[in-house]
């Protein structure tokens, strides 16, 4: 934005400028917003510089943090300077219904069948596939888990169990560790009875639990060897092998995956470049080449057969992870989650 | 004085009493549904009701989608009722034609929920410009479909048990803070200046540190395989490391190391200001050394054991930090939940009752303790 208004004062002479500042909105560069980190530099190297030279749109990048309340503001203020965003499943539904995004043009993107299912959306097309998964440190235990129900298993692996707290995938996990198959999970939990049940399931387990609330603990957790086994983030699993040497396993089997989207701000000026944007980067040979630099699973089908053979065994959409995993259920979760929560908070601190 | 006060009003009493009307004020829903809360004004509550309360609704939401004010108010009336939410986008998706002669059909048919009155109640009870839906449910308690008081759900039920639980662990702290720090407090006020100092800087060094640092290095020490279990089980002294930490031992240890120097130092400077002639005096009249202590030098503390309570009590009670970080789910005090619903799920409402409920608890107890010690008290303010 800064840099913007500074190229414009020099270009234009003052008083032009002056006279312009309603059509400044008009004139500004495609802005893309991600999450930042190292996330965003992967990005920058396969996605945003290749888009510019080949395209020669003039790119600029933004990051930012999440939360619909940032994207709601930047539409009421009127100033909104975003024009493609990456967008948590969370926001990509509370946003799309509150018509905070342009509709998807899927005939630009090579159409709905290219993608995974669960990638296409009215308002977006999916940019990357994370799960979260049950991990355990291979160094001290030899014979690992195997699923849910294992997870569960104090007596054959005694130790401390983390999980994230809140009731978001935690009760998901508990009832498939009792036995409802990934398919019926928010059929179950739709009703009294199968939240009544997925708590009951908790209760079993609780005493053993240690809750975790951000991202980086459940890797910490178990170098402490504070917990024999967690519920995971697959990437930073990932990062911690890589870059702190660790042995921790991951157990792809009934994960839960989610999807992060690109969308289009409504009523952005440069819809037409924003949309060839998302076009270039949901090309399955541009897809193709993130993964390699960060271990997040690809959206477009026909990606998964141009990555490094080395690389997919760690991929949420790797075709052997992808087969049992469940999708989170987001419509579920922004109906419900302030009942659950108040459930899982009266339940959790007694 | 009239500086001191403007200052006064503008930092503390302005800005808290604006966070605490939040649980009072109740303005979402007005300006969005200014027609149906005029249609519903003289609803008996007992029946759903007429066309014209389900012509004004389907004005209001679709002024309200266009807006797009509808989600800050689906988002209020989904505190109160859930499901509420997607009942309004899905009303909104579905709206009979503008001018349609019939809006009660169409809607009910594709939104039954509509036929029910407690929708139509909730509706009304959020139309302001003040509720009680946050302070009861700050007490566990909520309004039924006819506006009385109920107990909420018991397994929605968590805040008096939470207060509780804050107040119980607030006095265990100061208790265990009393014990440890009396003695330490008359050691080193016996002491000759000399050996008094250095030991004095062992207690003001921690009184220096972060809150944060001295949390943090108690996870390092508590921990599984941390630096006690290891010398625990390095010894063989135990046979598998103890839990020690996430738990409420550590929530005690954490907090009474912490606020140890807020006992220790009015308790230093009471015992300080006893002269030593009194007690020779007592010895001399033939008391034994127990009841020089009890009769002469214990008297004479009470002001600072008072003192060093009500600082350590009081700030106990509203401890965030050490319990997140060393304790476990069943520990969690009341600024916890605050914590939660301000900055996790921007629930305002909720955080400031939670407030009101921690800042009236503290106050009450406050006014009790006056009364029961009644001039032992030093004013603190």
């Amino acid at each position: 934005m800064g840099r913007t208004a500074y190229r414009m004062g020099r270009g234009w002479m003052l008083a032009a400028a002056a006279t312009l500042v309603a059509g400044t909105a008009a004139a500004r560069d495609l802005t893309v917003v991600s999450w930042g980190g190292a996330y965003q530099d992967a990005q920058r190297e396969v996605y945003f510089k290749p888009f510019m030279e080949q395209t020669k749109t003039k790119l600029v990048e933004e990051s930012w943090d999440g939360g619909i309340g940032v994207l709601r503001a930047k539409l009421q203020g009127g100033a909104n300077t975003w024009d493609v965003v990456q967008v948590e499943s969370e926001e990509l539904v509370i946003g799309c219904e509150e018509g905070l995004f342009e509709k998807a043009d899927w005939s630009k993107y090579g159409g709905q069948d290219a993608y995974l299912k669960d990638a296409v959306h009215e308002c977006g097309v999916g940019a990357i596939v994370y799960d979260f998964i049950l991990a355990y440190d291979g160094d001290r235990i030899k014979d690992g888990p195997k699923n849910w129900a294992d997870f569960w298993n104090v007596q054959k692996w005694p130790g401390k169990r983390g999980f994230r707290k809140g009731p978001k995938t935690t009760l998901e996990f508990a009832l498939m560790a009792d036995g409802v198959p990934a398919a019926d999970v928010y059929k179950t939990l739709a009703t009294e009875a199968g939240v009544e049940r997925a708590f009951k399931k908790l209760d079993q387990l609780k005493p053993n639990i240690v809750w975790w609330e951000k991202g980086s603990q459940p890797p910490q957790l178990l170098a402490a060897g504070e917990v024999a086994m967690t519920m995971a983030y697959n990437g930073r699993i990932g990062a911690a092998n890589k870059t702190d040497k660790k042995n921790f396993q991951i157990v792809w089997n009934n994960a839960l995956y989610t999807i992060d989207t690109w969308v289009i701000m409504k009523g952005s000026p440069n819809k037409a470049q924003a949309e060839a944007y998302i076009a270039y980067v949901s090309k399955p040979e541009n897809q193709a080449k993130l993964p390699p630099l960060i271990p997040y699973g690809v959206t477009n089908k026909a990606a998964t057969a141009m990555i490094d053979k080395a690389v997919l065994p760690q991929l949420p959409t790797a075709p052997d992870n992808i087969a049992t995993a469940l999708y989170v259920d987001e419509p579920f979760w922004v109906e419900n989650i302030d009942k659950l929560n108040q459930r899982f908070n009266a339940w959790v601190s007694r | 004085m009239a500086p001191l006060f403007l200052f006064l009003l503008a930092t503390f009493l302005v800005p808290i009493g604006a966070m605490m009307w939040r649980a009072l004020g109740d303005t979402e829903i007005a300006p969005v549904f200014p027609r149906t809360l005029a249609a519903l004004a003289d609803w008996d509550g007992r029946a759903v009701p007429g066309e014209p309360a389900f012509a004004a609704l389907a004005a209001d939401i679709r002024v309200a989608r266009a807006e797009g004010t509808l989600a800050g108010a689906a988002t209020r009336l989904n505190y109160d009722v859930n499901g509420y939410r997607s009942l309004l986008f899905a009303t909104a998706r579905r709206l009979p034609a503008e001018g349609a002669a019939d809006h009660k059909g169409p809607i009910l048919a594709a939104q039954p929920l509509w036929g029910e009155r407690e929708t139509w109640a909730a509706l009304r009870r959020a139309g302001g410009p003040v509720t009680d839906l946050y302070l009861l449910a700050a007490v566990d308690l909520r309004r039924d479909a006819d506006g009385a008081i109920a107990g909420t759900h018991p397994d929605q039920a968590v805040f008096r048990a939470v207060l509780g639980r804050t107040l119980w662990i607030a006095a265990v702290v100061t208790l265990v803070c009393l014990l440890l720090g009396y003695p330490a407090a008359y050691l080193l006020a016996r002491l000759p200046e000399r050996t008094a100092n250095p030991i004095m800087i062992l207690i003001l060094v921690p009184f220096w540190t972060s809150l944060l640092v001295r949390t943090t290095a108690w996870v390092v020490l508590l921990q599984r395989e941390g630096v006690v279990n290891s010398l625990l089980v390095g010894t063989g002294l135990v046979e598998a490391p103890l839990p020690m930490i996430y738990n409420r031992f550590a929530v005690y240890v954490a907090m009474v190391h912490i606020l140890l120097p807020f006992m220790i130092l009015p308790l230093y400077s009471v015992m300080r200001a006893i002269p030593a002639a009194h007690l020779r005096a007592a010895s001399s009249l033939g008391a034994a050394p127990f009841t020089v202590f009890r009769r002469v030098f214990l008297p004479q503390t009470a002001a600072g054991v008072a003192a060093g309570s009500l600082l350590v009590f009081i700030q106990a009670i509203g401890y965030y930090v050490t319990p997140a970080l060393v304790g476990g789910a069943e520990d969690q005090m009341i600024s916890y939940f605050i914590a939660f619903y301000a900055s996790r799920t921007i629930n305002w409402g909720m955080a400031a009752a939670l407030s009101i409920l921690l800042v009236a608890a503290t106050a009450a107890l406050l006014l009790v303790y006056r009364r029961l010690a009644g001039a032992q008290i030093p004013k603190l303010g």
